[in-house]
């Protein structure tokens, strides 16, 4: 499941940021902000136009990412413990 | 090793949002210099500090980063300086990373990065009271040992909150030394593994969180973020912005074109009649008042500006309209120099810096001059007092009415402006948005009036000495040569501008434009507000500032020119760059004489078609 296809307010754990691109910066900051294998993240809002951007809480962090940016965040089929 | 009789130099480095600023400005005060980095439009910010240990440090506060795997100029920048890179930087002699304890897993990542550099550092746990507030418990001692570096908490927003971290710059002053090299520190790919990694070591071993997130934010968010509610509160906060801009402004704005004219008869008295007395009076203090007078409106604008910066609610603001902008070529982020733009674009270009993306930032430069920016409002004033009757259609006022038009059409055009260019570059590639939303805050004066006095002494250093300039050639373009004994008409029919002004009738003719215009046309390069008291001169019309020009030409230009002249003058103000100041702006901003050749070129070609259409329709329709 992609991080685009978690529903609001539900939380769930990063299995992995994939690279759309050879040396996608995209994702790699992705990383560097704390999408990593195991994080927990959830949904927190979406912007009033066309459900865009997300905003999404990682660690201790809100990040408002387009929706092109979130679906390289895969995420973990089972629910977080 | 350094002397204490040595200034060593220190570097503030830290994530965005960890209040590195705030900690900057409580440890230097008022004793900052702000300019540019060698080459590039990144804010260089020095201060000097002193510790009760009778030390002197420099401070640099540098770029907030997300990574020293730079992703825009300022990380470049950040990342240079830190390893002493930096073209004409020293290296700094020691790090200062400021990390938000509110927020740690993200900031430790960062101070882990800072670590593997291998330089001498001290970690400084910023916000420990809202840390504390909230029940988060931080093992400083543990963080400390498992580091292997100094860590301090400090508080930027309370006087004393620097206190742990000067008595600990006195104490390691002496010996400095770089942190023990771990076998993590070498980079290689999997560097953000073990950082995170390291990071959740860290957190589980120093650091209890209660929860993730503070209950405020989440109240808060959950309606400025609501689509409906947001959205209403979005629209009112601007609504309050552009009332106080215009109208607390107002008498400061008449204080300083008293203030300016008294200062212009006064050093008129003393000096002997002749060019030079002109050029003083006429020229330089006329000039500059011209554009000091905008001050009052950009200082509001800036202040709540920044109040809401601080506070935390831009970012909202900007979550709230990135999918519109976007769709128009721009990004959330280029909402607030817009903005800032309708007082006047020269901030607003400044502020673009803020917009991490290349693209996203000059589509946003290009369009700041369309915002109607308050130079204009004399300009409509007149031209809709004189021609629009001041009448109501239904609940509405015509010229209401009429003044909410340039202002849309404005606001539309500059998102056809940006869309077009978009389409035009054919430009497939992803422009990220990835934007943090920071812990609401309540702003602290200190750092709000630091931040105004810096803004409004890059403006009028920025504008000051071009406006001086210009006004010196248009004054001697007025000016010479002067009028024969036998003149008739108006001394200015008969100097340089004058002959430049009847010559511009040949190619402003189709515009309805008449030879009076086209010289107003000349001095209002400088300032487009200038364009009016020109008029009022040529018109050979005594008035004592702008409002007197606009009641005495009222009665001559409605007789004077027929309605087409007057909407095709309007549509030309919407569109012109008429204003040197900001064409300069763009030159200094992008550091491209090609980007500024193009947005003067496509707006002066904008505004000449606009305005052909709209008198060759209007005289069509019978208003000729």
């Amino acid at each position: 499941m992609k991080l685009t296809e978690l529903s609001r307010r539900v939380e769930a754990q990063v299995e992995a940021v994939l690279d759309l691109a050879p040396n996608d910066a995209i994702a790699r900051r992705l990383r560097e902000l704390g999408f990593v294998a195991g994080e927990r993240v959830e949904v927190v809002a979406t912007g009033p136009f066309g459900a865009e951007p997300l905003l999404v809480q990682i660690g201790f962090t809100r990040f408002a990412l387009r929706r092109s940016e979130a679906a390289r965040v895969q995420l973990r089929e089972a629910p977080a413990p | 090793m350094s002397t204490a009789s040595q200034t060593l130099r220190l570097a503030l480095v830290g994530n965005p949002n960890c209040g590195k600023t705030a900690l900057f400005n409580l440890l230097t005060g008022s004793r900052q210099k702000v300019a540019n980095y060698a080459g590039v439009t990144v804010e260089r910010k020095e201060g000097r500090l002193h510790t009760p240990g009778g030390r002197q440090f420099a401070l640099l506060d540098l770029p907030g980063a997300y990574s020293l795997q730079a992703a825009s100029l300022d990380e470049a920048v950040t990342r240079d300086v830190c390893r002493g890179f930096y073209p004409g930087e020293p290296a700094p002699d020691l790090l200062v990373c400021v990390v938000d304890a509110t927020n740690l897993r993200l900031h430790l990542r960062f101070a882990l990065e800072v670590r593997a550099l291998g330089k001498p550092m001290v970690v400084a746990l910023n916000m420990m009271d809202a840390a504390r507030r909230r029940g988060i418990g931080i093992d400083l001692q543990a963080l400390q040992r498992e580091l292997g570096v100094p860590v301090v908490e400090t508080v930027a927003v309370r006087r004393d909150g620097g206190k742990a971290l000067l008595a600990q710059l006195d104490a390691m002053a002496d010996h400095l030394h770089p942190p023990a090299p771990r076998d993590a520190d070498d980079p290689h790919s999997d560097m953000h593994v073990e950082l995170h990694a390291e990071t959740r070591r860290l957190l589980a071993l120093a650091v209890t969180m209660p929860t993730r997130t503070a209950r405020v934010d989440d109240a808060l968010d959950r309606w400025l973020l609501h689509p409906v509610v947001g959205l209403l509160t979005l629209a009112v906060v601007m609504f309050l912005i552009f009332q106080a801009v215009y109208a607390w402004a107002g008498p400061l704005m008449d204080g300083i074109e008293a203030g300016t004219g008294w200062l212009g008869d006064a050093l008129g008295a003393r000096m002997p009649e002749g060019p030079l007395k002109s050029l003083m009076v006429d020229g330089i203090i006329a000039g500059l008042g011209g554009v000091i007078i905008f001050l009052p409106q950009i200082l509001i604008l800036f202040a709540f500006i920044l109040v809401l910066e601080e506070s935390g609610y831009l970012p909202r603001a900007a979550f709230l309209l990135d999918r519109m902008m976007a769709a128009a070529g721009l990004s959330g982020r280029s909402f607030i120099p817009l903005l800032s733009s309708f007082a006047c674009a020269i901030p607003g270009i400044m502020a673009t810096r803020s917009i991490q993306d290349p693209r996203d930032r000059l589509a946003t430069i290009m369009v700041a001059p369309l915002m109607t920016c308050s130079a204009r409002l004399p300009v409509y004033a007149l031209l809709i007092g004189a021609f629009v009757p001041d009448e109501k259609i239904g609940i509405f006022n015509q010229q209401g009415l009429v003044l909410f038009g340039l202002y849309a059409a404005a606001i539309v055009s500059a998102l056809m402006v940006s869309w077009v260019m978009k389409k035009w570059r054919r430009d497939k590639s992803e422009h990220a948005l990835m934007l943090e939303l920071p812990s609401y805050r309540i702003p602290h004066p200190r750092d709000v009036l630091i931040g105004l006095w810096e803004r409004g002494m890059i403006f009028l250093k920025r504008v000051g000495g071009i406006i001086l300039a210009l006004t010196i050639l248009l004054w001697f373009l007025l000016t010479f040569p002067g009028a024969p004994p036998d003149a008739v008409g108006p001394a200015i029919d008969y100097s340089f501008a004058g002959r430049i002004g009847h010559a511009m009738t040949a190619v402003f003719a189709p515009l309805g434009f008449n030879w009076q215009i086209c010289i107003a046309l000349i001095p209002g390069l400088a300032a487009r507000e200038v364009a009016v008291s020109s008029l009022a001169t040529i018109y050979a019309l005594s008035a004592a500032d702008d409002d007197a020009a606009i009641q005495a030409l009222t009665p001559v230009i409605s007789d004077g020119w027929s309605l087409a002249t007057a909407l095709s003058l309007l549509v030309w103000f919407i569109y012109a760059p008429m204003c040197i100041s900001t064409l300069a702006t763009i030159k200094r901003e992008t550091n491209s004489w090609k980007q500024m050749g193009f947005a003067a070129f496509y707006l002066f070609g904008l505004a000449y078609i606009a305005s052909l259409v709209t008198y060759q329709v209007a005289v069509a329709l019978g208003a000729g």
